[in-house]
């Protein structure tokens, strides 16, 4: 009887690596995926060189120096911008001060976003009603103006760090709960029939199907609320204005002393701020599902 | 054979209509016995897939009773409804597993259906690695984990080419053979369901009952050539012919 159970021809061998695992592929993967961004960056700097050299004569009339003089204030030389941001000592230790403030106000907000997030998905996952009585409230945290809750944050609950956090968890909270929960719902119904047949215990079905279903999704809304908490950060620091100096309280400043400069610098630091936490949490993401899941194998 | 053995199937009087109004079911009536291999053929939509769900307990008459012993049952779905995370010997373990067997002894149980579906060296791929034809394997090594005395089948090989459907077909009457289950399957080709079965039930249109019954006279195990002998020939064209009358 067991010579009628050969195995068919499709089908990788045993021991074979898993598609997308083999060298080569990884590299050429690298080269298409890195050289186009660089292409448009060096795009972009040239650009911005081309506006602040060409432009700003054409828009200031024929006067003469007055786009040298304006320069710095309107848009400055992307050389004078790492010159006096990043070169100069007393400025680049502001900013990676503020910097390495955002940076942990936007971790720890993130994580603390993603754990009652996950919660409250999983809470509307398993009863119709909580998803039916606390979604429309989901839906408030995103569309509630951040910018006028602020103030009153900083009634509540000071101006210190927690405050800070406060904010970034509100910002991040939305596409934690919504991604989620679409992900504990995207079980396919055969995979829900295979376990009513052999178990009664949603435990069981929320561990083995609904949560490892929901990975992918869940890393994508991690994802999202990865770039929204650093905006958190900036936002929170920017509108308090006092106590520990973030990245917002030196923009603030900034503006206010008409350094275009170091604004500038400022900004590259909490873009960049916000690019690696998404690119980690995106790292993450494939690193759990890749074996898996279609969507982690594409770039 | 004991007819009032728990581990065969029982549908007395059994009607199923839908809260939107739709009956799918009327009137059917039919008993599986262990060693019986009960195929049923129908025209589409005429309730066949119904039949299983109630006959698994998924579904819950809304007339009539089924009887059936639920904690040795067998479903082999349409697809092979494996978990893409888990790798072939994980997915094979995950009845045991939500049944409560303790680690070691599922381990076992799941590396010999492994074996005997002809899986070995396979166990630490992902289904996303392997064929249609190797996924329904691992779905019937699944099943045998708990060695069911009832076995379900809702067209399990329909979207497989001809030649895989049928060495699989063979494979589960190997598996029928060996274990003598209570069989129930259910499929749209009439040839499919004379090779494999012991009775063939043809179903009527919505609301479905069953409206012919034919005892297969052949003996097991089943020759491949089969198919191409004139008595079968004969019973499949009586079959073919049942299930016109039933589709106008």
């Amino acid at each position: 009887m067991s010579s009628r159970f050969e195995i068919d021809t499709v089908g990788s061998p045993p021991g074979a690596p898993a598609p997308g695992l083999l060298a080569p592929e990884v590299e050429r993967d690298w080269k298409r995926l890195i050289v186009p961004p660089v292409l448009v960056f060096v795009g972009f700097i040239g650009l911005w060189y081309l506006l602040s050299w060409r432009y700003l004569p054409v828009l200031l009339g024929s006067e003469p120096g007055a786009a040298d003089r304006l320069r710095s204030t309107l848009l400055p030389y992307p050389h004078d911008v790492v010159a006096t941001a990043f070169l100069d000592r007393e400025n680049l230790v502001d900013l990676l001060g503020g910097l390495w403030l955002d940076t942990r106000l936007a971790l720890a907000g993130l994580a603390i976003a993603i754990v009652i997030g996950v919660l409250i998905a999983v809470a509307m996952s398993q009863a119709k009603w909580i998803e039916v009585s606390g979604y429309p409230y989901a839906v408030l945290l995103q569309t509630v103006p951040i910018l006028a809750l602020v103030p009153l944050i900083g009634l509540w609950f000071g101006f210190g760090f927690g405050a800070r956090l406060f904010v970034v968890v509100i910002i991040s909270l939305f596409p934690i709960i919504t991604n989620t929960l679409f992900g504990l719902k995207s079980a396919e119904a055969g995979h829900h029939d295979l376990f009513t047949l052999h178990t009664d215990s949603r435990w069981a079905r929320l561990l083995k199907l609904q949560l490892p279903a929901s990975l992918p999704a869940m890393f994508t809304g991690f994802q999202i609320s990865a770039g929204l908490s650093v905006i958190g950060a900036i936002v929170g620091d920017f509108f308090f204005g006092r106590g520990e100096r973030g990245l917002g309280n030196l923009i603030n400043l900034y503006v206010a002393r008409l350094r275009p400069e170091e604004l500038f610098g400022a900004l590259a630091f909490s873009t960049l701020l916000g690019v690696a936490v998404f690119v980690l949490f995106g790292w993450l993401r494939v690193r759990l599902t890749a074996h898996w899941h279609d969507s982690a194998r594409a770039p | 054979m004991d007819p009032t053995s728990q581990r065969s199937l029982h549908f007395d009087s059994v009607g199923m209509t839908f809260p939107d109004g739709t009956a799918a079911l009327d009137g059917v009536d039919f008993v599986v016995d262990r060693g019986e291999f009960v195929t049923v053929v129908g025209p589409s939509g005429c309730g066949k897939s119904t039949l299983l769900r109630l006959a698994s307990g998924l579904l819950e008459p809304t007339r009539g009773v089924v009887t059936v012993d639920r904690d040795w049952l067998a479903y082999v779905f349409q697809d092979a409804t494996l978990l893409p995370w888990r790798t072939v010997a994980r997915n094979v373990e995950l009845p045991t597993e939500l049944h409560g067997v303790e680690r070691q002894e599922r381990r076992r149980r799941a590396a010999a259906a492994v074996d005997l579906v002809g899986l070995n060296g396979f166990e630490d791929h992902h289904p996303g690695q392997l064929s249609g034809g190797m996924k329904m394997r691992v779905s019937l090594a699944r099943a045998l984990t708990l060695d069911p005395t009832v076995w379900l089948f809702d067209e399990p090989f329909g979207a497989l080419d001809a030649i895989t459907r049928q060495r699989l077909n063979g494979e589960v009457l190997d598996l029928f053979m060996a274990r003598s289950f209570a069989g129930l399957f259910i499929t749209h080709s009439v040839p499919e369901a004379v090779f494999l079965s012991t009775r063939v039930l043809v179903m009527s249109a919505r609301p479905g009952r069953i409206m012919a019954e034919f005892d297969v006279p052949f003996g097991y195990p089943r020759a491949g050539d089969l198919p191409f002998s004139p008595e079968f020939t004969a019973l499949a064209a009586a079959v073919s012919a049942a299930l016109e009358t039933v589709h106008e």
